[in-house]
Order: structure tokens, then sequence, then C-alpha cells
């Protein structure tokens, strides 16, 4: 279904992300520190920012939550060091990777697009490089993070997708006149 | 567009937001030393005031967390938005005359 989702138009082009595995970290802030440090992150992402390293994207999505998108040729090692780390600690993980896709948005009209969708600014003083949080996107829920000037990753319910990436192409035509 | 600050995510659009109903009720420590009218005051008493009200407010499609907030009932402006498990802050006469307006 949606595995495979591709649209290209002039300005704006979106495909279906690389594969990652997806996981939800709910703890403390304290403990949310220690389960960067045990992934080789120097400390949790401030809230709405983002840290990479290795094999692991991590998503401040809220203070006491952190979306994780491995690479799945790392995912094994980084999840058998955050066991270890978080050993005895109070803590949730749980695995999302086949409840949301990963859309990879670019071109000049993606903020337009987006715009349509969400009521969040996405422009780029507003909503810098590196800056990812959950929002509504059209009445889906989804995370927006900027990846660059003019990309975007959306990371959205499976079933969701025909939903946004429809919005979202019927948005960039819009833009494009 | 109303805006509501979120403690943790800033000010977004109301419609991330859902209401949460009257902050502030405690929970009785021991329901069965309770009257049923003291048990139904505590249940379904609320004070429905025309002015300022302390709401519990959730950032439902943000960061998740609940938090407490002024309105103006009358005017649906927000005063102020703080953390759970923080007091009632108080508010000064200009502001809830801003409010009001």
């Amino acid at each position: 279904m949606s595995d495979t989702m591709q649209l290209a138009r002039s300005g704006f082009t979106l495909a279906t992300a690389a594969d990652r595995r997806r996981f939800v970290l709910q703890a403390r802030p304290g403990t949310l520190d220690a389960a960067a440090r045990a992934l080789g992150l120097a400390e949790a992402p401030a809230m709405l920012a983002t840290a990479s390293g290795g094999a692991v994207t991590a998503l401040r999505l809220g203070p006491q939550e952190i979306l994780l998108l491995l690479d799945p040729a790392g995912a094994g090692d980084s999840l058998a060091a955050l066991r270890t780390g978080l050993d005895a600690v109070a803590h949730s993980l749980v695995e999302v990777s086949d409840r949301q896709v990963g859309l990879d948005l670019s071109g000049a009209l993606v903020e337009p697009a987006l715009a349509s969708l969400t009521s969040i600014d996405v422009a780029l003083p507003a909503f810098p490089v590196g800056m990812a949080t959950r929002t509504l996107l059209g009445k889906a829920d989804g995370v927006l993070w900027r990846t660059g000037p003019e990309q975007f990753r959306l990371e959205i319910w499976r079933s969701f997708a025909p939903y946004i990436s429809g919005l979202l192409d019927e948005a960039a035509r819009d833009a494009a006149f | 567009m109303l805006l509501i600050r979120c403690p943790y995510c800033g000010d977004r659009a109301e419609i991330e937001f859902a209401n949460g109903g009257e902050a502030h009720i405690a929970r009785p420590a021991d329901p069965m030393t309770q009257t049923d009218e003291e048990w139904a005051q505590y249940l379904y008493m609320r004070d429905n005031p025309k002015g300022l009200i302390a709401e519990r407010w959730r950032h439902a499609h943000g960061c998740n967390r609940f938090f407490n907030a002024l309105r103006d009932t009358r005017t649906d402006r927000f005063v102020t938005t703080y953390e759970m498990g923080q007091p009632r802050p108080e508010i000064d006469a200009a502001a809830a005359a801003e409010a009001a307006r």
C-alpha cells in the first residue's frame, strides 16, 4: 500500500523514506539522558530538537518522550546497549516500526504545501533545520521533522499515509500556481 | 486562530489541545469515609465561574502532556499556563482586566 508511495511535481517530491526501526521511549528526563548516553549520544536532545549519531536518530517529542529511529543494520547493537543502560530503571520502550511510515518531502514548494495542512509556522526562522514535533496534518496526527532547508521528514501512521499524501499532492498543485 | 501556550512546546493552535475540566480538584484521600453528599460534591460539583477559571488542558496532538491554564470564560482569553503540580498563580488586577476585555 503506502510502502511504495511516490509523488513528483515540479518543486515537490514525496518518497517513502529509508526503512527504519522505530521505538517510543518514555521516561523521566534524567532517564532519557541516560538512554541517550547508552545510545552513544551526548545527551537527550532538547525539547522539539533532534540528535543523531551512528545508527541512531532521537526526536524529542515531549518532556518525557523520545522517538528513536534506528538503522536496521545497527539496531540490534543499539538496542542491546539501551537495555543495558536502562537496566533496573523505570521506563517504557515500545517498538512502533510497523505502525508508522516515513515520508521524505523535498523541493521549493514543500513549505507552502505543508503550511496548508498544519497550523504550525513552517518557515525556516520559526521551524529551523533539526526541529521536530508532533502536530495535526489535516485531521491526522503526524510527526514533522525538518531535515534540511527544503527537506522534511514525516513520520505518520501507516493507515493515514494515503490521506496525508493525497492532501500534500493537492496542496503542492495549488502552491505551484 | 486561538493560540494556547503549551508550557513545553510554546504557542500552538487550539485544535491541538483537549480540555480536561476544572483544575485543582483533589480526590479525597479515603473515599470510604465520605458521605454520599461529599462524594457527589467531589465528583460532580464544579464552580462554573463567569470570569477566570483554572482548567486542565492536554496537548493531545503534540507533546501529550497535561498542564493547567487560567482562562476567562467570557472572552476565552488565556492569562497564563503553568505546569501540573504548581499552585494556581495569583493574577494582578491589570492582567485580569485585560483577560476580560
